[in-house]
């Protein structure tokens, strides 16, 4: 260990070395580690206001999660219906939007790398990157304006007949779904479109020669191929989506709420500070869990899919 | 084969829906600022109106708050390149048994909810305060230095990215070389790592702006009593709409259009450059071509003549005529409410006399406390009150006794009631 520090600084020179490892010290244990680890320290114990942190009464507890599922702290008869549906619907809700997301973006990312003429292909490609340079609230605000009661689609369809009465796409979530598919499409469309590029286009020609249908020639080559890009790209908009926050305040109706709500009414509204930390692990680690499912039944590695 | 023609139809189809999808909510979101309709929408159309730029640039809060986005922008930019670079180089030096886990823990700020970030940056800043015992004024309690901190938490990861991309086509034997030529190691990094990472420096500069400018999961928790532009658009949003907002969402995308643009003029200057001083070495030319100064540029001035001509005719058209087109609008559509109000008197009076038919001594007792509008307060009635209505249908009417325009269509003055009575007893 001493032998490589010593090597480390031999090869770096001491002022670039002392750079590196400043710079990099604060990020890992500063900026990344140690804030987990008090957050964790914070979601274990009683909530008291700052002065009382250390004494007594900051006792370390399980309530906060305890409060989670069953809606109290010490009596366990019902569960907390409230906070437990909008958690299970948050998550549902994160899955579907990503499935409907590979859904959109493998088609294209496929057509602009394999179908798509050179030049075509590549101003298509730029055009993509255009509406992520837009604010993620100014995006979801498009949507309400499209989705609103007097907004685009309600005018559209009143107008060709098909409704009568304007139909309330917000309180519906169908907004909030769209505006949610929109906000990180680019995430997906990214890495599938990397892992099919290099897909050596000769493979697709051999498999239609031997007579290969099309959709065979997707699911025996172009998937696999593209797994690892899919799988990131997957990650990336579910983790993303599940810890969304300005869609859902913008875009969601009256009557539902996304799980990163309810952390933040704890923290801004309710002032209890560690349940809202306790909340916020909760989100956290299920949400690993769920991508580490996905790696292991798409059997990626971590790093061969951040690539 | 008909097969293969339905086939590509389809699928341009598909392709022309996807990008439908993702401009059709930002054009329609860039019309609906130049409409004078109060309401963000494009259907129906009022006037063509700048007014809410102008809207825009007097609101302090939201100008406020831009001014703290792109101070924080700049802190981070300072904070994560730097640290991405870091990270980056310490990632090309790890031991390999270490590299993924390293490379595990600096990638995951990128995969963490934004709201995490956030809650852990800004209780692990409180607690630091605390354990050093300083007050509720120091800086670990002050909102711009927690977002820096917060935001350059994953987007020096974002900059590391950017940086082993580029370091990966570095080549070391140029640093062994120059350290064998007698440079020191300090040399070795400002004189060749650097110069050669100098366009990924600019990408993670330009990416980290960007991605702090547009930051909301993260901000909304560590910016604590302050604001930035996403914290105060986010609650405007939320409560109650107007088309400023839709004006600001123009203004950024044009100004990042007109970014890129630049950006491409600018890459094709140093490609050009590149393929000249390459013809030099090659011995093809005497000499590299002598490029002018960038502000000379041809492409360059033409892009900024068009920016400034464009501006210049949409802000000129927005606000010529604007006045008078939303008199026009106006009266249209107190025509049109006038029509609704006319059609629902008519209702109402059939429903009354349906009721009254039924309940005559009722009604008969009303007839004695005849609601009467006082005159004076005609000016103070909303555009629904009957008295307004009255005043548009004609001018003749106005010029008659306040006391009968008030009379509330004068369902209950006694000779309504009359008609009535006869054409009950008609009935009967």
């Amino acid at each position: 260990m001493v032998a490589y520090w010593q090597e480390f600084f031999r090869r770096n020179g001491a002022a670039v070395a002392l750079f590196l490892i400043i710079s990099v010290g604060f990020w890992l244990f500063m900026m990344i580690i140690l804030p987990q680890l008090f957050m964790f320290d914070f979601s274990i114990r009683a909530n008291v206001p700052p002065p009382k942190f250390g004494t007594e009464e900051h006792f370390y507890t399980t309530e906060h999660y305890r409060y989670m599922l069953f809606g109290s702290a010490k009596s366990t008869e019902s569960f907390n219906i409230i906070d437990l549906t909008v958690f299970v619907r948050t998550i549902g809700a994160a899955i579907f939007v990503t499935l409907i997301d590979v859904a959109l973006c493998y088609p294209i990312a496929f057509y602009l790398a394999h179908v798509a003429m050179g030049g075509w292909s590549r101003l298509m490609v730029l055009a993509l990157i255009v509406p992520f340079w837009v604010n993620e609230i100014l995006r979801a605000f498009a949507f309400k304006i499209i989705f609103g009661s007097a907004g685009v689609f309600n005018n559209v369809l009143m107008a060709i007949g098909i409704l009568d009465q304007p139909y309330d796409f917000i309180r519906n979530d169908i907004a909030l779904w769209a505006g949610l598919s929109y906000a990180f499409i680019l995430l997906m469309v990214f890495p599938i479109y990397n892992a099919v590029e290099s897909l050596d286009k000769n493979q697709i020609e051999a498999a239609r020669d031997l007579g290969s249908p099309w959709w065979r020639i997707h699911w025996r080559i172009v998937i696999p191929h593209a797994k690892p890009g899919i799988t990131s790209g997957c990650t990336m908009v579910f983790m993303l989506t599940a810890g969304a926050l300005a869609a859902p305040q913008i875009l969601g109706g009256p009557s539902s709420l996304w799980f990163t709500q309810i952390i933040y009414q704890g923290f801004n509204q309710a002032g209890n500070w560690a349940r809202g930390s306790a909340y916020a692990i909760i989100l956290l680690i299920s949400c690993i869990i769920l991508v580490l499912l996905l790696m292991k039944a798409f059997k990626v590695k971590f790093g061969e899919m951040m690539k | 084969m008909i097969g293969e023609r339905i086939q590509k139809i389809l699928i341009i189809g598909f392709v022309l829906f996807f990008f439908l999808y993702l401009f059709g909510p930002l054009i329609v979101m860039g019309l609906s600022a130049f409409n004078s309709s109060t309401f963000p929408r494009v259907a129906p159309w009022e006037c063509f109106s700048v007014e809410w730029f102008d809207v825009l640039m007097s609101d302090t809060r939201l100008m406020e708050g831009l001014r703290n986005s792109v101070f924080i922008g700049l802190g981070v930019v300072l904070v994560a390149v730097p640290v991405g670079l870091a990270g980056a180089l310490m990632l090309m030096q790890a031991k390999p048994r270490i590299r993924p886990w390293y490379y595990t823990i600096t990638i995951a700020p990128i995969l963490v909810p934004g709201v995490v970030l956030g809650i852990s940056t800004l209780l692990f800043w409180d607690r630091i305060g605390l354990i050093l015992g300083l007050g509720e004024g120091s800086i670990f309690y002050d909102g711009i230095f927690l977002t820096i901190i917060g935001q350059s938490t994953f987007i020096s990861a974002y900059a590391m990215l950017i940086f082993i991309a580029r370091l990966q086509r570095f080549d070391v034997e140029q640093e062994e070389a120059a350290l064998d030529l007698g440079a020191s190691h300090v040399q070795v990094f400002t004189k060749i790592l650097l110069p050669f990472l100098k366009p990924a420096i600019g990408s993670a500069a330009v990416l980290a702006f960007l991605a702090s400018f547009e930051n909301y999961n993260t901000t909304i928790f560590t910016i604590v009593s302050s604001s930035t532009l996403t914290t105060v658009l986010a609650s405007k949003v939320r409560y109650g709409i107007d088309p400023s907002i839709s004006a600001l969402a123009v203004s950024i995308v044009a100004l990042t259009l007109i970014g890129a643009v630049i950006y491409e003029i600018s890459q094709r200057r140093e490609a050009k450059k590149l393929k000249s001083q390459a013809a030099v070495a090659r011995g093809k030319a005497t000499h590299a071509i002598k490029q002018r100064s960038f502000f000379v540029e041809p492409a360059f001035i033409m892009v900024l003549a068009i920016t400034i001509a464009g501006f210049g005719i949409i802000y000129f058209a927005g606000t010529i005529g604007v006045d008078e087109c939303k008199v026009v609008v106006k009266e249209a559509k107190q025509a049109e409410i006038k029509r609704k109000v006319e059609r629902r008197q008519a209702q109402d009076m059939f429903r009354q006399t349906a009721e009254q038919l039924g309940k005559q001594p009722e009604v008969k007792e009303e007839v004695d406390q005849p609601k009467v509008t006082a005159p004076g307060s005609e000016g103070y009635q909303g555009i629904f009150a009957p008295q307004n209505l009255q005043e548009q249908v004609g001018e003749g009417q106005q010029e008659s006794e306040p006391a009968e325009s008030s009379g509330n269509t004068g369902l209950f003055s006694p000779e309504n009631l009359q008609i009535q009575v006869d054409s009950s007893s008609e009935n009967n």
